[in-house]
């Protein structure tokens, strides 16, 4: 019997790792799949989208089981809503990276000349943000009393992404352009900045659960 | 069977020890479903039997020297009072301790049957009261420090710290259980054991049982009745209701519990301490549930001292007094009716 428990739990321990592993790969994927949008290297950026599209479905597969499992032998009974609460959202960074990049693939949006360097840091900048919200929510795992020393950052980069999208929008409605097509760029602004949008929900529940565990 | 009918008053006495006391070792591990009820209730069971019959003669015995009943139809009524005087205080919603019911009983008896009263034992009994939640809060606070030190240091995952918690409830609860019978049994069945109707029995394996023995396997049974029987709701309502304790805090509180429980019955204990030069604690029975009390007052000090109902902590004090003197005057009444209207000897 305690062996059972001890190789469930070593297996629940390598599935919630292996799932904060896929939403950092994730984040990783949407940065790259956004710069060879900006760069015109279709090839790649379908390869990337079809990563991303992998990464999502497994992260799925994985938060489902998590969940089951959790509730089937009724681990951590005190901090097990806030868990499933914490895997749904941060799969919910995955979901919004991929829809993002899939928007890219099938809209297919005209970028205006002499932006390419803002689409770029955008997107790395809503990469850095779920990086730093994955951070966190593994130390919140393993050591809660660090999780603030990740939140800090995932706030940082959100309102980068902030200041970096409104500057893109500014640039985007001041051209000469047609107002559908900026407006269609606008929506794709606002798409690739949701990502660090998601991430700062994950890091405000993240900031109430590490109280609780820390009190 | 007459002798059954006269034990059947500390019968009852062990089945509410185990419907109420135990929910106190398992509750919190219960309720908060960290430990299924079956397995709280089967490992709570055959630990109050073991400690009863393997570690209860401490504790008992000092109820012993405080009056020594030698009457089946007297500690009968003795045990009886006590069970009345609880049921009382439970349905007024009083906090009550089984010691000090059967404590002040038998002082009822002594009083009725112009015994006197061992003033170095009651005098022991009553401090043992006040250092019981006392001790339990100041163990409490170290081993939350510690625990929560160890915890920071070692930093466990989330999982990994969920099944060390679950294992250590289990393991504590057990140790909870076996103090918990090893020191209340006394209550339960220490009247009788001056009258104890028994002769020795030899079982298999070389097991050899003294009238005691069988009188605190009795009692224990009979504490492991009211675990199966009634202790569930107590439990989850412990677990639920009354103590907003995180898993880990729960883990301190038993175990501060128990500790304060095995101090004041274990023998080998108190005999290693006289060996060793230092002073020993009185084998005496101590309420459970105030240890719990005095736990969780610590914890609540250590955290600062908010949410403390200091109404609570004002009622268990009364009750130091109340209960004594409302059993023991139940005993004198009871007694006075046994011997005078039933015409059941209360004493020899």
């Amino acid at each position: 019997m305690p062996i059972l428990l001890f190789k469930r739990t070593r297996a629940l321990v390598a599935q919630i790792d292996e799932f904060l592993d896929t939403v950092g790969q994730a984040a990783l994927l949407f940065e790259r799949g956004v710069a060879d949008y900006v760069a015109g290297r279709q090839d790649h950026f379908e390869t990337h989208y079809k990563a991303i599209d992998d990464a999502e479905h497994r992260a799925d597969e994985l938060r489902r089981n998590i969940e089951k499992q959790l509730y089937r032998h009724s681990l951590i009974p005190e901090a097990r809503g806030d868990v499933l609460g914490l895997l749904e959202t941060t799969d919910d960074v995955v979901n919004q990276a991929k829809h993002t990049l899939g928007m890219f693939l099938v809209e297919r949006p005209a970028l205006l000349p002499g932006m390419d360097a803002d689409w770029t840091a955008l997107g790395a900048t809503a990469a850095r943000t779920a990086e730093a919200v994955v951070l966190a929510t593994r130390a919140f795992f393993r050591d809660p009393y660090t999780v603030n020393d990740h939140l800090h950052k995932v706030y940082f980069y959100e309102k980068e992404g902030d200041r970096q999208a409104m500057a893109l929008k500014r640039r985007i409605f001041d051209t000469d352009a047609e107002l559908a097509r900026k407006m269609h760029l606008r929506y794709f602004v606002l798409n690739v900045d949701r990502i660090s949008d998601a991430s700062e929900e994950v890091a405000d529940r993240l900031a109430i659960y590490t109280i609780k565990r820390t009190v | 069977m007459l002798v059954l009918f006269f034990l059947s008053s500390g019968l009852f006495l062990g089945w509410s020890l185990g419907a109420n006391d135990a929910a106190s070792v398992f509750g919190t591990a219960v309720g908060t479903r960290m430990v299924r009820f079956a397995t709280a209730a089967l490992i709570c069971s055959v630990f109050v039997v073991l400690g009863a019959v393997a570690g209860g003669a401490g504790a008992a015995g000092t109820l012993g020297r405080l009056g020594a009943i030698d009457a089946l139809g007297g500690a009968f009524m003795v045990a009886c009072a006590a069970a009345l005087t609880i049921t009382a205080m439970v349905r007024l919603g009083r906090p009550v301790s089984t010691t000090q019911a059967v404590v002040g009983a038998i002082v009822g008896w002594n009083l009725f049957c112009g015994r006197p009263t061992d003033t170095d034992a009651l005098a022991s009994i009553v401090a043992a009261w006040v250092a019981g939640p006392v001790l339990a809060g100041l163990f409490a606070v170290v081993f939350y420090v510690l625990i929560r030190r160890a915890v920071r240091r070692l930093r466990p995952h989330l999982l990994w710290n969920d099944m060390a918690t679950r294992w250590s409830l289990i393991a504590v609860g057990a140790f909870g259980s076996y103090s918990l019978g090893a020191n209340n049994i006394g209550n339960v069945m220490g009247v009788f054991v001056p009258v104890a109707p028994f002769p020795g029995l030899d079982l298999p394996f070389g097991v050899a049982l003294d009238g005691a023995q069988q009188l605190f396997l009795l009692g224990g049974l009979s504490i492991a009745l009211g675990v199966f029987t009634y202790s569930r709701r107590v439990m989850t309502t412990v677990g639920g209701d009354l103590f907003k304790l995180t898993p880990q805090m729960a883990l301190v509180v038993v175990l501060a519990q128990s500790l304060v429980l095995f101090l004041f019955s274990s023998q080998p204990l108190q005999r290693a301490l006289q060996g060793a030069g230092l002073p020993a604690l009185p084998l005496v029975p101590v309420s459970s549930t105030q240890a719990v009390v005095g736990a969780v007052v610590g914890l609540g000090l250590l955290k600062g001292g908010r949410g403390i109902r200091l109404r609570v902590l004002a009622d268990i004090a009364a009750g130091w007094v109340t209960t004594p003197l409302i059993a023991g005057a139940v005993a004198f009444v009871g007694l006075f009716f046994m011997q005078n209207v039933f015409a059941v000897p209360v004493q020899r």
